[in-house]
């Protein structure tokens, strides 16, 4: 049985260093603070290695099925009956490995700053932010309960904010952090409502009951859930979708990415360990989490799916143009996040709606679940790459870089191992998970295949550009003395990683992840591989081509796409646009008109009140004047106007 | 406990302080009473819980009742359910904050801590009451001071916020007395009595005349739109503490005189009008989040974020289900907590940069990093982040709100949810702009916050903090009395 202490101590262990660090750091461990943090994200890592063994090989299985465990839960906050927030753990395959990768990459990510961050003066401060993170990545991860996932889900957001905005007197950076947080925010508001919609109609907040309640095939709250309808869709759609968007803003798919790129402002480490490996992925984590209602509403499978494609192939074709290395890897991440979000999408195609079956649960979803898994090893490792390349050239601009192989042979060697990991070259770890996805995509439709095959070709060619970019084309252009490539610290997890990215991808990953809990034969088609390598190959080559050497060549292809170069390496003005929306309408003609309309018409009716109050009262004061002879003349006046009433018009009964 | 104490201690730390001598020891005199009532509260609080725990389950504990004017039926009856316990625990909390940053007055010492703990005074009787009667006298107590705290310790237009405060709380005031008469000679039993009116039946026409007078009557104290406008002239003239006593205490006398008085005893008047509540609170909260976003004075922020803010309340309990109305009450803690330690520490920040406008600050995280860790923690709080009270409250009233069924409700919830991205913006504009960024110059000798401030700004983040991260106590304290207001409602919905 799990050892519910030692896995309540996975989070709880960064929760404290946060607390220590953020409280006491300055005052008392000013330069220990970077080895407390690491030192405890060992203990983390540790024990979650610990509960995955014992979760996949002892105690997790029963009766060939991986179970849901949930060791431990209590009430936290009562709504109404049935309905409340409860504080839990739960265990399934999916926890389980992203234990294991958020808490190994924090881990790199912690080891890794103890030497990019030296000397920085906030440097307590940095490793409190990056415990605070981890202990809520850790806890939605863990999440029994759709409002527990919530709350972390809020509380990962505000420690992307602090981190991004970790160098708080740039402007850059503060208008990055005030970014992703409203960006973020404005999806929450549709997981929220989204919460909302499910909940009522399921009566649950809590996982597994939900999942139960609104896929069993014939059960009341499923039935409510897909009867009532708003604007032709169902609650069951409208909630899923609407969850979905949620998750669409932490993932930064398209429409709501806007973020990421500017995200980059962060540290590095924190680039790598929250805006490429863990954060960025909640998206997906959310809905493979509630995948079972998802897939039993058509609608909100088909919103993943394009959703997903969309997202890959948009940000695949604006990181070619870009020339900030963090951005190129920024939007990469988006593209690969759809990837996996597509993924998801087309798994449940087998269904038929209405009555879940899992029998033939399509191989997406544990697509999904491996590329994120690889995906996060060698994402992180590419972002620590360009953290060491940064750390060494002091830019982020391809423009200053070139001919680096040379003095950062460990750096040049792992970063190239992750750029063949991410264009699938066999045998390295993408290769087997962008393969699954090739599979799932064919099974599913044609022309999804094609936009996958098209989008991966385009991952080769951006990532190589990148790698000939910084490594080749131009002779050497280090001047004076330099530093050297950063030390033990930031050269261990380069290796470590680069290890994970080559042995990843011969986990037999089915086996323990799958949409059932029962193991997924999957068939390795080694026909099937040849066109995706073969795309794969050919961007790399063109790459080569292109950017191995200095040259002319990029200059004039860039010439004869003219305007829609010019619009991808703009990234599609989605971001003037954006400007345009808050600034122009909801700023001039919300905000401002609502300060107007406060200040003058509904105070200026008060002050009216008042005035007029004044003015009669002044008026009235006139009578009051203390001449003799006026008061006489009100009494006469009131004497005569008596006398008409009771001469005239009084007639008594 | 004798609830008794609760009016004597500041009677008692107002007669000390009016014989001491010097404002040194005036300054101590009020914080020693001001300790006292929190101690009070504290006792009190665990009092009241180990009662239910023995299983006392009587709808008011620690009764009290002395004949006060028999003729008409008016006693001094006064007793506490959870709603009163919390509020109580609210005002303790804030009312020693306030007594902490003020420390620094040297115009007239004494007057001002007189103040201070008669509004105290004030807001405690009022909770405590049973009859409507005293009710109405004690809100009048907690109104009266802050005429003068604003007239003599503020700033600004300071004359012209004084009085439009006073006069607006007045005639609501007036609204509510008008109100309690309507009935008392409306009920068959000619009663002030809470808890006698509550059993009775008031006809339907008298309540539906009497139910709205009361609620708006009370709403202008909880900035009922469009009665709110006294709200951001009030609190950015006034002095630190009688801004974070006005919207942490006095704005929640009118939200719990609506739920308590209003809704409690005319249940039908409540149904009849709900839907207007519910469309004026949602207004007040989109449109003070909007206004908000407009302002660039940091005490304006925070007054129409209170608008907006304490558009929840009258949302919880406009919605009429038990849990909306639970959220409300936490709102109102929350709401109360939270919005007083902003103040505070807009405050500070005033006394050392001399401006409160947002533009002419920068980088000021550089300087004071104790306080900016506080601004942080109170925007943080104000924009809804779990582990702070602001995202309890706020959860529990959607949570409440989507139990109702039907189009129109759903809408009104769905708009106030929206003001939780706004809320986002407003609040990081803020702070970006106030804590973040390069410093400005001339601030690079600013020193962070002294011993009291400190105090006072952990007395209101350990409230925050507590309500944030172990919602449940508050809830078993408020629900089982929002349970009977929703029983005399003759509960449709859970």
């Amino acid at each position: 049985m799990p050892n519910t202490i030692l896995i309540a101590l996975i989070p709880l262990l960064p929760l404290a260093a946060f607390l220590l660090l953020g409280l006491y750091g300055k005052k008392y461990f000013k330069n220990f603070s970077g080895i407390i943090g690491t030192t405890v994200l060992l203990l983390s890592a540790a024990f979650a290695l610990y509960t995955a063994y014992g979760y996949f090989f002892e105690y997790g299985k029963i009766d060939g099925i991986y179970q849901k465990l949930v060791p431990l839960q209590f009430t936290w906050l009562q709504f109404s009956p049935g309905l409340s927030i409860d504080m839990g753990i739960i265990l399934d395959p999916i926890s389980v490995m992203m234990l294991v990768v958020v808490t190994f990459i924090s881990l790199m990510v912690h080891f890794y700053s103890l030497a990019y961050m030296k000397g920085d003066e906030r440097f307590p401060v940095y490793y409190a932010f990056l415990g605070l993170f981890t202990f809520s990545m850790l806890g939605l991860v863990m999440a029994s309960n759709i409002f527990q996932l919530y709350i972390f889900w809020e509380l990962v957001g505000v420690s992307s904010f602090l981190l991004i905005g970790y160098h708080y007197d740039r402007p850059s950076a503060v208008a990055a952090c005030k970014k992703a947080f409203i960006v973020t925010r404005f999806a929450d508001l549709g997981f929220l409502i989204g919460i909302l919609v499910l909940s009522f109609h399921a009566n649950t907040l809590d996982f597994n009951t939900l999942i139960q309640r609104l896929t069993v095939d014939g059960s009341h709250e499923l039935h409510t859930a897909y009867t009532s309808m708003f604007l032709g869709a169902s609650a069951l759609t409208w909630g899923t979708v609407l969850v979905f968007i949620g998750g669409a803003g932490k993932s930064a798919l398209f429409p709501l990415h806007i973020w990421l790129p500017d995200a980059m402002e962060g540290p590095t480490p924190v680039s790598a360990l929250i805006h490429a490996a863990t954060m960025v992925v909640a998206g997906v984590y959310l809905v493979a989490r509630m995948f079972p209602v998802f897939s039993m509403s058509n609608g909100a499978m088909h919103v993943v799916t394009f959703a997903g494609i969309f997202s890959a192939l948009f940000a695949a074709v604006i990181a070619c143009t870009q020339t900030d290395i963090k951005r190129v890897l920024a939007y990469s991440t988006m593209s690969q996040i759809g990837l996996m979000m597509f993924a998801l999408g087309v798994s449940g195609s087998n269904l038929e709606s209405g009555s879940l079956n899992y029998s033939h649960l399509g191989a997406g979803y544990t697509a999904s679940m491996f590329h994120l898994f690889t995906h996060a090893i060698f994402k992180a490792l590419l972002f620590l790459g360009a953290g060491s390349v940064i750390h060494f050239i002091h830019s982020n601009e391809m423009k200053d870089m070139g001919g680096l192989r040379k003095y950062l042979p460990i750096t040049h060697i792992t970063f190239l191992i992750a750029c063949l990991a991410i264009s699938g070259v066999p045998p390295f770890a993408g290769f087997f998970s962008k393969e699954e996805i090739m599979l799932a995509a064919w099974q599913h439709n044609t022309v999804l295949y094609y936009i996958t095959l098209f989008t991966s070709g385009l991952t080769a060619f951006y990532m190589f550009r990148l790698y000939f970019n910084i490594f080749w084309s131009k002779g050497v252009i280090v001047h004076g003395e330099h530093h050297g490539e950063g030390g033990f610290a930031m050269m261990l997890p380069l290796v470590l990683l680069a290890i994970g990215a080559v042995a990843a991808g011969f986990i037999p990953f089915g086996n323990f992840i799958s949409a059932d809990g029962k193991p997924l034969e999957s068939e390795f088609h080694w026909q099937f591989s040849i066109a995706p390598v073969a795309v794969g190959l050919a961007g790399i080559f063109t790459a080569m081509w292109l950017y191995k050497n200095k040259s002319n060549k990029p200059a004039a292809i860039v010439t004869s796409l003219g305007g829609f170069y010019k619009a991808a390496y703009n990234k599609f003005y989605i971001d003037e646009l954006y400007l345009f929306i808050t600034k122009k309408i909801i700023f001039n003609l919300i905000g401002r008109p609502a300060a107007w309309f406060d200040k003058n018409i509904v105070n200026g009716l008060v002050n009216m009140t008042g005035n007029t109050t004044l003015i009669i009262s002044e008026k009235i004061k006139g009578f009051q004047s203390g001449k003799v002879q006026q008061y006489a003349i009100y009494f006469l006046a009131g004497l005569i106007g008596l006398a008409v009433l009771f001469i005239y018009l009084w007639k008594p009964g | 406990m004798n609830l008794l104490l609760l009016i004597l201690l500041p009677l008692l730390t107002i007669v000390t302080i009016l014989l001491m001598r010097n404002a040194a020891q005036v300054k101590w005199a009020a914080l020693l009473g001001s300790t006292g009532q929190f101690i009070l509260a504290l006792v009190l609080l665990f009092g009241f819980r180990q009662e239910r725990s023995a299983g006392n389950e009587a709808q008011i504990l620690f009764e009290l009742q002395y004949n006060w004017f028999p003729a008409w039926h008016i006693s001094f009856h006064i007793g506490v359910n959870g709603i009163s316990v919390a509020m109580i625990l609210l005002t303790a909390f804030v009312v020693i904050a306030g007594v902490l940053v003020s420390w620094n007055i040297t115009k007239m010492t004494k007057e001002f801590y007189c103040l201070l703990i008669m509004l105290s005074l004030g807001a405690y009787g009022f909770f405590i009451s049973l009859d409507l009667f005293i009710l109405f006298f004690f809100l009048e107590i907690a109104v009266i001071p802050k005429y003068l705290l604003i007239g003599i310790w503020g700033s600004g237009k300071k004359e012209y916020a004084a009085n439009k405060l006073a006069l607006m709380l007045m005639g609501g005031s007036a609204l509510v007395l008008v109100g309690l008469l309507g009935v008392y000679f409306g009920s068959s039993e000619k009663t002030f009595d809470l808890v006698t009116l509550s059993q009775t039946h008031i006809p339907i026409e008298i309540q539906k005349i009497c139910f709205p007078l009361l609620f708006v009557g009370f709403g202008v104290f909880t900035a009922l739109f469009p009665f709110h406008t006294w709200v951001p002239d009030g609190h950015s003239s006034a002095p630190t503490a009688g801004s974070m006593f006005l919207a942490g205490i006095s704005m929640k006398l009118g939200g719990y005189g609506c739920l308590r008085v209003a809704t409690y005893i005319m249940p039908d008047g409540a149904k009849e009008y709900a839907s207007i509540i519910i469309v004026l609170s949602s207004i007040a909260i989109l449109y003070g989040a909007f206004a908000t976003m407009m302002q660039k004075d940091l005490k304006y922020i925070n007054a129409y974020s209170s608008v907006s803010h304490c558009g929840f309340v009258l949302l919880g309990i406009g919605m009429l289900t038990k849990t909306a109305m639970t959220g409300a009450v936490m709102q109102m803690v929350s709401h109360g907590l939270m919005t007083a330690l902003f103040f505070a520490v807009i405050g500070m920040i005033y006394e050392r940069t001399h401006t409160r406008q947002v533009n002419e600050m920068g980088g000021l995280l550089k300087v004071m990093p104790f306080i900016t860790t506080v601004l942080f923690i109170v925007g943080l709080c104000s924009l809804g982040l779990p582990g702070l009270s602001g995202f309890v409250a706020e959860m529990t009233i959607f949570m409440g709100s989507w139990q109702n069924p039907g189009t129109f409700h759903r809408i009104a919830t769905i708009a106030a949810c929206m003001s939780i991205v706004v809320t986002a913006v407003y609040i990081l504009r803020a702070i970006g702009q106030t804590a973040m960024g390069p410093l400005k110059e001339g601030y690079e000798n600013l020193t962070d916050a002294t011993w009291n401030e400190k105090l006072a700004a952990i007395v209101l983040i350990a409230g925050i903090i507590a309500i944030g991260l172990a919602p449940f106590w508050l809830n078993d304290l408020v629900s089982p009395a929002t349970e009977i207001i929703m029983q005399k409602l003759g509960a449709v919905h859970p």
